[in-house]
């Protein structure tokens, strides 16, 4: 099969590519644009470590075709960051001590963005854990995510209220 | 992954016309048959992307009080549909209690009804499966099987189904809308998947080229929305499938039984009506005797494939705890662990 055109906008940036059908958006990421801070995991959709933001909603980058997401705007951990400055998210997840290995943390700070735009959660511990359980942690270092969680949903909250004020 | 042509056809006839081509798949949502695909289990010659078909992303009120469902409404979507979940709080607790947020937000609910059985041996291209490759035998019978089917079951496939989803649909009388090479057909979502008989590779009422457009609910569908739940025993408790789960919907009036719903998901081939049970159940008291009466006509024809004769009494049981749960009300939210035993339920006893 030949390689088919796509445009994709990463992190603010516009490609234009051409791929192969088979080439998902995981493997898209990492191999052609060589942003390898997206982890491929277990490649099928069970651990989550590969999870990015496709049109401001989080999914499994591993289970989807690049050349179906033709047009999207994909947000990956080489986006969050503004600059030298770390998202609330990113800096909770240091202060609470919310990985060890630090390998799937890119997948669940990704994971934690959807969670916190969904809204569902709220500061209730228990749907935070339900809310992530999609992210597979092999240090167990739920528990300082969890608190990173809302921590950081906190601070976020703040400089809302600031942005408003 | 094998090689495959990509085409992402811009009407639902240009994409009938493809996917009626031998070999060809549909691609929506993606978690499923990617998966598949990426393990050998099949091989598509051909994928016709169907994702940004237009018309096939809303859902929408019908004349009659009825709801239509397009098949390509995310899951996560149509959960936190407010609307929805008030009228359909069964559903939308079934849709929260599978897989995860991501693959929630990508899965469709069309794809949901055709997503495969999740047999180890269905998965594992070294094993025998009769779903995979017609005759070649069982290798689950006499296999590790504790996850297995215990109704509907025969000796060619003992798989189950593994949808929530389409646990409560079932229940609620859905009905499933096909459009194919000659126009467009409804089948209820009881007869749209078969069980296994002689032939379990062919798993539904679908053609080639056939695409699931819609589902359907009737209007009876809401009248159940003070008093429906679904509850899901995992093996644990978030991201797992049901080893058994049960969707249940009451209409109770001065302690009676008007109207009962029941299905059971993780026990068969397909998602599994409990018609016995709600005959049990109907004009009958509504109360915890009842109720074990209806669980006992539900499983009176279960029997185990293999090592899983656990799964019949833990059955009986999960349907108790759900006609108990549904006669308690609909809560005013969805509990932070959607469909779990281990949630606090009022009404309903965790040791039952």
């Amino acid at each position: 099969m030949t390689s088919l055109p796509i445009s994709l906008t990463v992190n603010g940036h516009r490609h234009e590519l051409e791929v192969d059908p088979r080439v998902t958006l995981l493997d898209l990421l990492r191999e052609r644009l060589d942003l390898t801070g997206t982890k491929k995991g277990c490649d099928r959709g069970q651990c989550g470590a590969c999870t990015v933001l496709v049109d401001g909603k989080r999914i499994n980058s591993c289970l989807a075709l690049a050349l179906s997401h033709d047009g999207a705007e994909v947000l990956t951990i080489e986006g969050v960051a503004h600059g030298e400055e770390l998202h609330p998210v990113q800096a909770a997840f240091i202060s609470h001590d919310g990985f060890q290995c630090g390998f799937c943390t890119p997948g669940q700070i990704m994971s934690t963005l959807g969670l916190i735009a969904e809204g569902q959660a709220g500061n209730d511990p228990e749907r935070i854990r339900e809310g992530l359980s999609g992210n597979i942690c092999r240090c167990a270092a739920y528990g300082g995510i969890v608190e990173a969680v809302l921590e950081a949903q906190e601070q976020l909250a703040k400089a809302n209220r600031r942005t408003a004020a | 992954m094998r090689d495959f042509d990509y085409i992402r056809p811009t009407s639902i006839p240009d994409a009938i016309a493809a996917a009626a081509e031998p070999g060809s798949a549909y691609l929506a949502g993606g978690t499923n048959l990617l998966d598949l695909m990426k393990g050998g289990v099949t091989s598509p010659e051909r994928i016709v992307d169907i994702s940004r078909l237009p018309e096939l992303n809303r859902t929408e009120r019908l004349d009659d009080g009825g709801l239509r469902i397009g098949a390509l409404v995310r899951n996560a979507d149509l959960a936190h549909d407010a609307a929805f979940a008030k009228d359909y709080s069964a559903v939308a607790e079934a849709l929260l209690s599978g897989a995860s947020a991501q693959l929630r937000n990508a899965a469709t609910v069309g794809g949901n009804l055709l997503q495969r059985t999740r047999c180890s041996y269905f998965y594992d291209t070294a094993s025998a499966c009769n779903k995979r490759v017609s005759g070649a035998g069982c290798a689950a019978l006499g296999g590790e099987n504790r996850l297995h089917a215990v109704l509907g079951w025969s000796d060619a496939c003992i798989a189950t189904h593994p949808s929530d989803f389409c646990v409560p649909l079932v229940a609620l009388d859905a009905v499933v809308e096909i459009e194919g090479t000659r126009g467009r057909r409804h089948v209820t979502l009881e007869e749209f998947h078969r069980l296994p008989g002689a032939a379990p590779q062919r798993e539904n009422a679908l053609e080639p080229g056939d695409l699931i457009v819609a589902v359907r609910l009737p209007a009876e569908a809401a009248s159940f929305a003070a008093n429906a739940r679904y509850l899901k025993v995992r093996e644990r408790t978030s991201y797992a499938f049901a080893v058994v789960s049960a969707a249940a919907a009451l209409v109770v009036d001065d302690g009676k039984i008007r109207a009962a719903r029941l299905a059971l998901g993780g026990v068969a081939a397909k998602p599994w009506r409990a018609r016995a049970a709600e005959a049990v159940l109907l004009g009958a008291d509504a109360n915890e005797a009842t109720f074990a009466s209806a669980a006992n006509a539900a499983l009176a024809d279960a029997s185990p494939s293999g090592d899983n004769a656990f799964k019949i009494e833990l059955a009986r049981r999960i349907v108790v705890r759900a006609l108990m749960s549904a006669q308690a009300g609909t809560p005013e939210r969805l509990p932070a662990l959607p469909a779990s035993p281990f949630s606090s339920i009022p009404g309903a006893r965790h040791d039952a």
